[in-house]
């Protein structure tokens, strides 16, 4: 048989297939036995090329084994998604040997040679994370300084708050409206209460004590429920035809767009006390969540606005003409179809505004981040940086993801199909 | 009979641009008048102004025995008298035909939604989609689509209808069954202004015929004259290049 090395095709498919996928199983040999086993089987070439030599196989066996319609639909695939040419073959090998090197050792300092029992710091004996001080300081993590023996207040608020939520999927939509209410209304001045306590004979805890995941939550909640409604009003003040209200809107979100978040904690905190008339106080937390909405108000004005911009004329027209007034116009026609075109930037300014709560410690309120922060400079546990920002990584991601998904679920579960 | 729709030397400008210039007109209870001309002649604006979609500047436009510039806290109460239909049917999107015909009724007029529901099922049945009441707007043709829009207009029980081009957006085959329902409105006595290109249309139901150009009403007459001896020669050159 004649073998044509440029031209590999149907006739001599199996010498090729054969060839190429020996020379690509070498090259993987070639990379395995380099990052387990220590062991170059290539060494005997100059160093470069030694480095090289499973691109090279690879690329090779790669190119021997791309056979248009070859009639077998697995390598069909392969070779449409992976190797539909040599630029994409080495970008393809290349992923992969990135992933066949990295991919075990992060495995290993994740679990296989992690430590997850013990209670101090000598107990972490393995090269891997050590786990025990996520495990020793997870209260901490979770509740802050919250007294241990008070903590089921927030157990009972954050389960109250799940199973609220879960209902609305389970009861008939006849309820519906009344759970949101009541979680809009109701529910965030019960479980301040709960929390702070002073009333009904609970002990009162200030809210320097908070912090941990529940802070968390805490700021990120309230900060939603409030700036989602200014934002809403700020757009249409936006867009008004009477000029005070106009340009006081105007002012007021670029105002907020144009100063760094971290600023505008430091000036509630230290500037706007200076502003209350002696006497009166207004509690940190509430100073911060305050701050947090109206900041995250004008990005959430912005993304309303473009939703409202993108509707056509036509809309308005058809409101006004069947004798709608302004309010029921926007309430009925406008906003529904305004807002179900930028949910995926109303996701996004609540993502970001549920990473930004971190920034609470210039304040020194001390949530998830902060309490990570707290616990990686005690004596007993320095160097576990590391451990303690992978986990508040981790715990972000599952909420930011689950944000994330609920988003596009509401997009699909809305789109009316145009 | 009073005059139902009264507009007297009505000036209105985009800008500097004037486009309309003395507007006089006099519509009375169960009036048809088609409305043509060149495009850009003003004809939509001209009916845009009567339900105050677009503000006039000068001169005085009377609906229903209101001057509606000087009633702008009662204008939706005006506007819930006067239905219009657009070019470009202006359904609502996120709601099913059903919801976009009850959802003035009920939040405007303040019926009980049992009553707005057979309202929308009447006038439903009188354009004859219904059938299509639970679908959404996107579902439709296009006839179908201005249809429902006639008929969500309808279910106000509006005094006077306004169509503005409303088989301009439509495939040739489907001006036939939205012309029909109109022809069927027309004989059920509603007053009507129509802006409108279909002279078919226009010879079998208006009273009177418009002819517009550059803002100005250039001839008006009764729809036999003005389609067998029109007076002014723009009307006739309109009339050559259309017919």
């Amino acid at each position: 048989m004649k073998l044509n090395t440029l031209k590999p095709n149907k006739e001599n498919l199996y010498t090729y297939l054969v060839l190429g996928v020996s020379l690509l199983a070498v090259g993987f040999i070639d990379i395995v036995t380099n990052t387990f086993l220590n062991l170059n089987i290539t060494g005997f070439l100059p160093v470069i090329i030694s480095f090289l030599s499973p691109l090279i196989l690879g690329v090779f066996g790669l190119h021997f084994i791309r056979i248009e319609y070859s009639g077998n639909k697995t390598l069909d695939r392969i070779n449409k998604n992976f190797n539909s040419n040599n630029i994409n073959a080495i970008l393809s090998l290349i992923v992969i040997f990135i992933l066949i090197k990295y991919i075990p050792p992060l495995l290993n300092w994740l679990f296989f040679e992690a430590n997850f029992l013990g209670s101090t710091k000598k107990d972490c004996t393995g090269d891997g994370a050590c786990w025990v001080f996520v495990r020793v300081w997870f209260n901490r993590f979770m509740y802050g300084m919250y007294p241990d023996a008070e903590q089921w207040r927030i157990n009972i608020s954050f389960i109250a708050l799940l199973v609220s939520i879960g209902s609305i999927f389970v009861l008939p939509s006849k309820f519906k409206k009344y759970i949101i209410l009541f979680l809009l209304f109701i529910f965030p001045i019960i479980a301040l209460n709960l929390i702070s306590g002073g009333i009904f004979g609970l002990e009162w805890i200030e809210t320097g004590a908070w912090g941990g995941l529940s802070l968390t939550f805490i700021v990120s909640a309230f900060a939603l429920i409030f700036c989602f409604p200014i934002g809403v009003f700020l757009a249409l003040g936006r867009r008004s035809d009477l000029p005070a209200i106009k340009y006081s809107s105007i002012g007021f979100i670029e105002l907020w767009r144009g100063v760094p978040l971290i600023t505008v904690l430091f000036m509630s905190a230290v500037m706007f006390p200076m502003f209350l008339p002696d006497g009166t106080y207004m509690d940190k937390l509430m100073r911060v969540i305050i701050a947090i909405t109206l900041f995250e108000a004008a990005y959430m004005a912005e993304v309303v606005r473009g939703g409202l911009q993108a509707l056509p004329r036509g809309q308005y027209d058809a409101a006004k003409s069947l004798g709608m007034g302004y309010w029921r116009m926007h309430l009925l026609i406008i906003m529904p179809q305004a807002l179900k075109l930028v949910i995926p930037g109303i996701a996004n300014t609540f993502l970001a505004l549920v990473k930004d709560t971190p920034l609470i410690f210039v304040v020194g309120l001390l949530e998830l981040a902060g309490m990570i922060g707290l616990a990686k400079t005690n004596p007993k546990w320095l160097g576990m940086a590391t451990e303690g920002y992978v986990f508040a990584a981790f715990v972000f991601w599952i909420i930011c993801f689950s944000m994330s998904r609920y988003s596009q679920n509401l997009e699909k579960k809305l789109s009316t199909d145009r | 009979m009073t005059n139902i729709i009264e507009l007297k030397k009505v000036n209105k400008w985009f800008d500097k641009f004037q486009v309309l210039k003395e507007i006089d007109l006099e519509v009375k209870p169960k009036e048809k008048i088609v409305v043509c001309g060149p495009s850009g002649s003003g004809k939509s604006t001209l009916i845009r102004c009567i339900n105050r979609l677009e503000e006039h500047q000068e001169g005085s436009i009377v609906v229903d025995g209101y001057e509606i510039s000087e009633n702008t806290k009662n204008i939706e109460n005006i506007r819930a008298e006067v239905g219009m239909v657009f070019q470009q049917f202006n359904l609502f999107p996120h709601l099913s035909i059903l919801e976009n015909c009850t959802l003035a009724p009920i939040w405007v007029k303040k019926l009980p939604k049992k009553k707005a529901e057979e309202l929308a099922m009447e006038n439903l049945k009188r354009v004859q989609i219904v059938d299509q009441a639970t679908k959404f707007p996107g579902q439709l043709s296009g006839g179908q689509q201005q249809r429902a829009a006639i008929a969500r207009a309808l279910c106000m029980e509006p005094k006077i209808m306004l169509f503005d081009e409303p088989t301009s957006a439509l495939d040739p085959e489907m001006i036939k069954e939205v012309l029909d329902v109109m022809v069927d409105l027309a004989k059920g006595g509603m007053t009507m202004i129509v802006v409108t290109h279909e002279m078919g249309f226009a010879k079998e139901v208006a009273d009177n015929m418009i002819f517009m150009d550059e803002g100005r009403i250039v001839e008006r007459a009764k729809t036999n004259d003005f389609f067998e001896n029109p007076k002014s020669d723009r009307t006739k050159l309109f009339l050559s290049q259309i017919l």
